[in-house]
């Protein structure tokens, strides 16, 4: 195929993502060193009530946006360098903070505990992923044929449905005297909240996450089941090897370039997490890197959005995802460059 | 093998089958759960009595409740539905419908079973079950609590059908945009094997891991101040892009796209390459071979990227709340809302039937879709 076609068919693809992906980057990165304000101009306002034997004359000082003509507020955009990172990272706070060996200080400011949460929700969440994704495509291989289709249709509702309402739905199960908390509640003898306090939150939004996407796992695992070699099983078995061991040094390698590739997918998204926010409103409680944005974004009771300080997160937030595809990426690579 | 030496234990098979019917219970519970509160009062959707969440002792006292009879008939009406959906209607829409037509075929047979079926349950059954009920004695006194009251006031009080319009827009026009655009470059790039195109695809991967709310940030003050810029070109009657559906759209196919030609290049890469050099050598152009020879054969993969896309599209929540205003909004940030803003127990409960009535459209699609998601998820994976 010469170059003209294959652009053909590829430009519409290349053009949209170059305008909505590629073209957005650009633009969030020069945002976020630009700061849009309105003007305000200090003027003396004299207010008058009336007194008793003479009116009482207040003067004070009012700081107002100023109007142009059509009586719309004047903004400007300036060159701030880097001041939305600073106003995002607030470094002072920060170091005072860890030097002071404050954790809750630390864990304060917005930026920080949003990085917290988003890497200890990653970095919990995966091997769960990984295990009970596992264990369940080792049962439903060992489930008898007519009972998989079923199974697999049960597994697969978790993975489908909208990630709001899946946290939703697990939300209602917990909140105030939900089934769940009531069973809980009979079990252990004590008085539980589940929405009280933060570490209750981050373990149903943990919960919610390894429900959701162990499905996905569960069924590549599945299929990867399906090609295992039953020669080296059957050689495994003659020189004596227990089930164990036969799933240890054959089944397991076997499946790892799909453990590798779901681990992959698992970082990319569990990075992202923002639905559980949403789904459990937890934002008094616990933010992820993703909801500090989204909140940037959303205009605030004045009716601003302070696009550059999300600029600012939002960069910040890329970094992360950059040093989390170094490695696969330079693996992709090694193998393209080897394969020519 | 022989299967004598593979001969699981008792206690193993037992252990593996406890294991699977739990798993299978925690995968569908809350789901379940949300549907069975949805048909009850707020006394009992929120009873912290498992029982008496399921049986409705209050939705009962209202009046609102199913006989024995009534669940049996319901019962007997779904399982009828069901074989004729799977085995009747497909192969009458076989025989019937004439080769070429058969996706007129498929339409008309689901549409018919739609039809009827919401005849005889919402119509029919009513008017035999107030004939029998009364006459059966205890098998015709209620003992179910069972409302729909909620459903109607989600989609007829609070204009949810005008949520479920601007999804259905949103979610058909990123298929159909994404599908369109992703599968002339999967191919493209399925038949290449330049640097060129490897790195597309590299680059699609490092997109697919963007953060969505690192995009938005770029879209929104482009968007809110779109009449501005883009007024030198288009002259006085340039749009604001924000809020506009078809800019979503737009937005949405985009984020899509590296996902869908990932995917529909592993499809691509299944077809052999044999079939379009025939046709080239018969003296086809690239484009000729495409949609002559490739485009019949293409369908299982695009259906199931379609399927993909149709989630990415149908589940956002992120975008579409950013990017369209509080009045013009899809269903899963509506419902979002409704959740944190109501704080009476009604309410909560009109928002679990909302929640309820977005779920219900995905299972169906899993339910009919089931072997194209499946060899979507294992598409990427399994082939490397």
């Amino acid at each position: 195929m010469n170059f003209k076609t294959f652009a053909a068919f590829v430009g519409p693809s290349i053009f949209m993502m170059l305008l909505f992906i590629a073209f957005p980057l650009i633009s969030v990165f020069s945002q976020s060193f630009y700061l849009t304000q309105p003007i305000y101009e200090i003027i003396e306002v004299e207010t008058c009530t009336p007194g008793f034997i003479t009116q009482t004359c207040v003067t004070e000082e009012q700081s107002i946006p100023k109007l142009d003509e059509h009586g719309d507020i004047i903004k400007v955009t300036k060159f701030v360098g880097l001041q939305s990172y600073r106003n995002v990272l607030e470094l002072e706070r920060a170091w005072d903070a860890i030097t002071s060996g404050s954790w809750r200080a630390f864990q304060s400011i917005d930026f920080w505990k949003a990085l917290r949460f988003t890497l200890t929700f990653t970095l919990i969440t995966l091997p769960l992923n990984i295990g009970l994704g596992l264990a369940i495509a080792l049962v439903i291989n060992n489930a008898s044929k007519a009972v998989r289709g079923p199974v697999i249709f049960i597994s697969l509702l978790p993975f489908i449905i909208t990630p709001v309402i899946g946290a939703l739905s697990i939300n209602w199960l917990f909140r105030g005297d939900g089934v769940l908390t009531a069973a809980m509640e009979w079990y252990t003898g004590r008085d539980i909240a589940m929405f009280a306090q933060a570490w209750t939150i981050e373990l149903l939004m943990m919960v919610y996450r390894v429900w959701h996407v162990a499905p996905f796992a569960a069924i590549v695992l599945y299929a990867g089941l399906q090609t295992v070699n039953q020669d080296s099983l059957e050689s495994a078995l003659i020189d004596g090897a227990t089930r164990w061991q036969r799933l240890r040094y054959v089944v397991i390698p076997h499946l790892m370039p799909l453990i590798v590739f779901i681990s992959m997918i698992h970082l990319m998204d569990a990075y992202r997490v923002f639905e559980e926010i949403v789904g459990f409103s937890s934002q008094g409680h616990v933010i992820s890197l993703q909801w500090l944005t989204y909140d940037f974004l959303v205009p605030d009771q004045a009716g601003n959005r302070s696009i550059s300080r999300a600029s600012a997160s939002a960069m910040l937030t890329m970094i992360g995802i950059i040093v989390l595809l170094i490695a696969p990426l330079r693996r992709t690579w090694r193998d393209h460059k080897g394969g020519h | 093998m022989s299967s004598r030496a593979l001969r699981q234990p008792l206690s193993l098979k037992l252990t593996s089958a406890t294991f699977l019917t739990i798993w299978c219970v925690i995968a569908a519970f809350p789901i379940f759960w949300i549907a069975v509160m949805s048909f009850k009062t707020p006394v009992d959707a929120f009873d912290a009595n498992a029982l008496n969440v399921i049986f409705g002792p209050a939705t009962l006292a209202k009046g609102n409740g199913l006989s024995v009879l009534a669940i049996l008939l319901g019962l007997a009406v779904l399982w009828g539905t069901f074989k004729v959906a799977s085995k009747t209607m497909p192969n009458m829409v076989r025989s019937y419908s004439k080769p070429g037509l058969q996706w007129l075929g498929w339409l008309v047979g689901c549409a018919a079973v739609a039809i009827g079926f919401l005849l005889v349950f919402f119509a029919i059954l009513p008017m035999v079950l107030s004939v029998l009920n009364p006459v059966l004695g205890p098998l015709g006194q209620d003992v179910l609590g069972l409302t729909t009251e909620h459903y109607k006031t989600v989609w007829i009080d609070r204009g949810f059908s005008n949520n479920f319009q601007n999804s259905l827009l949103v979610t058909a026009g990123v298929v159909s945009v994404s599908l369109t655009v992703g599968t002339l470059a999967g191919y493209g790039l399925a038949r290449s094997g330049s640097n060129l195109a490897f790195w597309i695809l590299i680059i699609a991967l490092v997109f697919r891991a963007l953060p969505h709310s690192v995009l938005v940030a770029g879209y929104l003050p482009v968007f809110i101040s779109s009449a501005e810029w883009l007024s030198p070109i288009l002259g006085d009657n340039a749009p604001t892009l924000y809020g506009k559906p078809w800019a979503v759209i737009a937005v949405l196919v985009a984020i899509n796209q590296p996902f869908t030609i990932w995917m529909l290049r592993s499809f691509f890469q299944n077809i052999p390459a044999d079939l379009d050099e025939a046709a080239r050598v018969d003296g086809c152009s690239h484009f000729q071979a495409f949609r002559r020879v490739i485009m019949p054969v293409m369908w299982p993969g695009v259906i199931t990227t379609g399927l993909f896309s149709f989630l990415l599209g149908y589940n956002d929540f992120l975008v579409t709340s950013l990017l369209l205003d509080a009045q013009n909004q899809t269903m899963v940030p509506a419902i979002a809302g409704m959740f944190n803003r109501e704080t009476t127990t009604t309410d909560q409960v009109v928002a679990v039937a909302a929640a309820v009535s977005i779920t219900a459209p995905l299972f169906l699609l899993v339910m009919v879709f089931q072997r194209q998601i499946v060899s979507g998820l294992t598409a990427g994976a399994v082939k490397g």
